[in-house]
């Protein structure tokens, strides 16, 4: 075992670090049911990591949940299963729609109500289910506008729904963590985190994460602006559609045919910190599902959209 | 203007990542309304920093045509009003959060709204910020809602603050209008506890002194505004002193390990320490500090650890691990300030919970002591709080608890109450360190603070040895009597008569004392008497040292000076009580206060809108309101001081 010398903490990092450890220690002593969902995304990837430091030489104290749309990249449910499952060896339970599964609801044809059956509802079903009383997100303010006054702690009522002219003043590091049964506390331990922060630490820490992250050559098609990666043969081309093979990368993971993917050559940590401090677009400018209207993500969010 | 932008970011900046992990955080909270510029201000400040990126300024620009309020320019404030119908409204109605670095430091903004209903807001803002920016219209200069602002983060420990006179290019950089908005703040901050002040002449529209120093103030020199908070150093603010480990969480994956997790709230742990355990007070060592990483030497403020000790004894969460000899107050009982947060209002002898850093309990709220003002800091007479007031109150706790005064440390001073059935959280409460209502325990109970037997140390100059010097045995004479009854002009002259005749020792001035030693202090009877009792202390060491004390107090309570005159002994004691009739005492008053008091703008005014209680019984009574009066009186102290005392 080797032993650090330093003794302050010194730097962002650490500052950040040790507040979203204290954040989750605190779900784990206040809630009975809490729940990590966990969507296979950097973010995903650094909470888990902060979570086994949380709690080390214990195990993770959290059931983990991945809502698994069906449109999932393969890469990630390899990862997932093996990473996680297997080499964690943590408590993982897989929610799947059988009800949009069975009706074919996919991307292509079925828009914004996609997101609805196949995320929003078979999450709901899930907390219900299992009574979970907390979710920890992975969700950062300054992932867009609406986010930018969520609470760390953030209070939902028994329809999964979030009143935003009605949140809980969050003073200090001390929070409110009471609810009554059936309600349930959805918990961003990374809310003070820029996207920036997320990936320095994931390489000051080599946390494991998706391949997909990383700049390779893979079958892309372009559409309305964005890079789709043609991941599967489910994949439906347009008549004058060719996939193409594109040295590109991943900023934010989703369902694979509305997740655009941005040219890159940036192959490794070091080059992946270096593009995002240089860019001029944000992380969201691939994610087909902001770009609906005005307000967008608020809309889902009081949906109950994590 | 898209392109206006992009070329005001100079790619430089964002380019150097080199040092992404060598910096700091900077939290700061901006107070101010759309009025003063303060959206626009921030708005300036992040797209100068190059915190906004391209795709989101194109969309701010859709946005800025259907809501906005600058016709085809972009509206900056668009930038940060997130929710939808804030938008629409064009107010900001919450707490939003923002982030910019540049190479040195990461900056987390709480954007807070300015108006008078979001004390509450700005309250929540404040209370994790180590900076605040006000801003002020140099067109309009400090108003209401700037004291307001000063007050709400000065109440809630921020000691750093700027203060960003905006607008200047609407009064052509002039330094004197500046200068004397300067001025005037500085003479309102002093009645404050803020300990760094600075000023920023500035215009946000045009960005002068934002991120780039302004060439239209030559005669201002330092530095643009992000250049102070890039600069400023707020490492000091942090309690590394008092070691204050609140136990979060009890990790024991098996019957091998057990170890305490939770983060340091202040000081400093290094393996081999001696700690206690509170309330319980078991004693142990600690043994090591784990973290994946591996084990650490120590751990300081703000470290989320592991700590294991040396010895199987009982801990649980809700305990706090501390130094010996460096003991938190352990009590049921608390004085409080509150900032109210509901809109039910505060109920006095209901049940609450309250959270501290140290986890759950419940208690009541009771009595309320006074309100503050917010706007003027006046003291008002309150028997609860309404949403977004200020008030001092006094709290009972059903467990005991384990707390240090606010202004000592921010983590195990704060609170928060939660209402038990709607679960809302319905104020911020911070620990004052006094506490007023000590229970009469004995001479035991007094000489026992924070858990330790406090023993007196003896002087090796004996009491014989200052007469000898000061050619007097050393004594106390208190004069009491109505404001504007002629108190300070006798002791002022009994000062001078004693001094003359070779004797050393001062005058201890009851309104002196307020601008200092108890500028914590209110106007109620507790409060006075509490300003009493430490004049009374006060006076007791300065006749330790050998000198004469001159006390000059209203001390309009018998009890209070019952307690005066216990504390220095009544052999040690002259009571001068001046008489002076109110209506002498009217005609006297040069300082308006006895028409403020008949105003109601001072509560509880001796005399007016609180009873005198005259003494039953005094060494002297007279009536000095002539020179001569005086002279007399002086007099007549001077005989029994040489009949007592020589």
């Amino acid at each position: 075992m080797t032993t650090k010398t330093t003794t302050a903490i010194d730097t962002h990092l650490d500052r950040l670090e040790s507040e979203s450890i204290h954040v989750l220690r605190e779900v784990a002593a206040e809630y009975e049911r809490p729940t990590l969902l966990y969507s296979i995304g950097k973010d995903s990837s650094v909470i888990l990591h902060l979570a086994r430091k949380a709690f080390y030489p214990g195990k993770v104290p959290f059931k983990l949940l991945h809502v698994d749309s069906t449109w999932e990249f393969r890469e990630m449910t390899e990862f997932r299963d093996r990473y996680v499952r297997d080499e964690l060896g943590l408590d993982l339970h897989v929610e799947i729609s059988e009800e949009g599964v069975a009706q074919g609801i996919n991307p292509f044809d079925h828009g914004p109500m996609y997101t609805e059956i196949m995320r929003t509802k078979p999450l709901k079903k899930a907390l219900t289910e299992f009574k979970f009383d907390a979710a920890i997100g992975g969700g950062r303010r300054d992932e867009e506008r609406s986010r930018a006054k969520e609470r760390i702690f953030s209070f939902r009522d028994k329809q999964h729904r979030w009143d935003p002219r009605n949140q809980r003043p969050e003073l200090w590091n001390i929070y409110n963590t009471w609810r009554h049964a059936g309600e349930c506390m959805r918990v961003f331990p990374l809310s003070n985190w820029t996207e920036l922060d997320v990936w320095s630490y994931i390489q000051r820490e080599q946390v494991p994460i998706v391949p997909l992250y990383f700049a390779k050559e893979r079958p892309v098609v372009e559409r309305d602006g964005d890079l789709i990666v043609v991941d599967d043969e489910r994949m439906r081309l347009e008549p004058d559609e060719k996939p193409v093979l594109r040295k590109v990368r991943f900023r934010t993971l989703g369902c694979y045919p509305v997740t655009g993917a941005v040219k890159s050559s940036a192959d490794s940590l070091d080059a992946i910190v270096h593009e995002m401090a240089t860019t001029r677009f944000s992380e969201r400018q691939g994610r087909a599902i902001d770009r609906d209207e005005a307000a967008a993500m608020e809309k889902k969010k009081r949906e109950g959209y994590f | 203007m898209a392109t206006t932008i992009a070329n005001t970011v100079s790619d430089s900046e964002r380019t150097d990542s080199g040092s992404q992990a060598e910096k700091d955080i900077l939290r700061f909270i901006t107070c101010g309304s759309v009025d003063d510029g303060k959206s626009t201000l921030i708005g300036r400040l992040l797209l100068d920093a190059g915190a906004i990126y391209d795709d989101q300024i194109q969309s701010l620009q859709i946005d800025s045509e259907r809501h906005g309020t600058t016709g085809t320019a972009i509206d900056t404030a668009l930038l940060l009003d997130g929710l939808e119908d804030e938008r629409q409204q064009g107010i900001t109605i919450d707490v939003a959060y923002r982030y910019f670095s540049t190479d040195r430091r990461k900056f987390i903004i709480a954007d807070t709204p300015g108006h008078e209903q979001f004390t509450r807001n700005m309250a929540t803002g404040a209370s994790t910020a180590d900076l605040a920016i006000i801003l002020i219209d140099a067109t309009k200069g400090v108003l209401t809602q700037t004291k307001r602002h000063a007050f709400i983060v000065s109440l809630l420990g921020i000691k750093h603050v700027v203060i960003a006179v905006n607008k200047m290019d609407l009064v052509d950089f002039d330094q004197k209008i500046f200068e004397d908005i300067c001025q005037e703040f500085r003479e309102f901050a002093r009645r404050l506890e803020i300990s760094d002040v600075r000023f920023v002449p500035l215009s946000a529209l045009n960005g002068d002194n934002v991120v780039e120093a302004s060439s239209d103030t030559l005669w201002y020199a330092d530095g643009s505004l992000l250049h102070i908070l890039e600069s400023i150093y707020v490492g000091a603010d942090k309690n590394l002193t008092d070691f204050r480990f609140p136990v979060q969480w009890v990790n024991r994956p098996d019957a091998n390990f057990r170890g305490f997790s939770g983060t340091v709230a202040s000081g400093t742990v290094r393996p081999g320490d001696e700690v206690i355990v509170l309330p319980s007070k078991s004693r142990s060592r600690v043994q090591r500090i784990v973290t994946m990483t591996g084990d650490r030497e120590a751990a300081s403020a703000e470290a989320s650890v592991t700590l294991t000790l040396e010895d199987d004894i009982d801990v649980t969460r809700g305990d706090m691990l501390v130094r010996l000899g460096n003991l938190p107050r352990v009590a049921r009982d608390a004085e409080v300030m509150l900032v109210w947060m509901s809109e039910q209002p505060l109920s006095p002898g209901r049940q609450y919970w309250v959270k501290t850093c140290c986890g759950r309990t419940t208690g009541e709220i009771d009595p309320v002591r006074y309100r503050v003002d917010v706007n003027t800091l006046s003291r008002q007479p309150a028997t609860s709080l309404q949403l977004n007031e200020v008030g001092r109150c006094h709290l009972k706790l059903h467990d005991p608890v384990c707390f240090d005064s606010y202004k000592r440390n921010r983590q195990t001073g704060s609170f928060i109450v939660v209402d038990r059935i709607s679960h809302e959280t319905v104020a911020a409460g911070m620990f004052l360190d006094q506490q007023l209502d000590e229970s009469a325990e004995g001479l035991e109970g007094h000489n026992e603070v924070g858990g330790l037997k406090l023993q007196p140390v003896e002087s090796s100059i004996t009491a014989e040895a200052r007469q000898a010097r000061f050619l007097l045995q050393p004594l106390t004479v208190l004069i009491t009597g109505l404001s504007g009854a002629g108190k300070s002009t006798l002791a002022a002259a009994l000062e001078r008569r004693l001094f003359e005749s070779g004797h050393v020792g001062m005058v201890l001035d009851g309104e002196n004392l307020r601008l200092g030693l108890s500028r914590d202090l209110g106007f109620s009877s507790e409060e006075s008497s509490e300003n009493l009792r430490r004049a009374a202390e006060v006076a007791n060491l300065i006749n330790s040292a050998g000198q004469f004390c001159i006390a000059a107090f209203v001390a309009p309570q018998q009890s209070m000076r019952d307690k005066f005159v216990e504390i220095l002994g009544r052999e040690n004691t002259i009571h001068v009580h001046l008489a002076t009739p109110i209506e002498v005492c009217r005609q006297r008053d040069q300082t308006g206060r006895y028409a403020a008091a008949d105003r109601g703008d001072i509560p509880m005014f001796p005399g007016v809108s609180a009873e005198y209680e005259s003494p039953q019984e005094c060494d002297i009574n007279a009536v000095c309101t002539t020179p001569s009066d005086t002279d007399s009186t002086v007099a007549r102290i001077m005989f029994e001081i040489a009949k007592n005392f020589g």
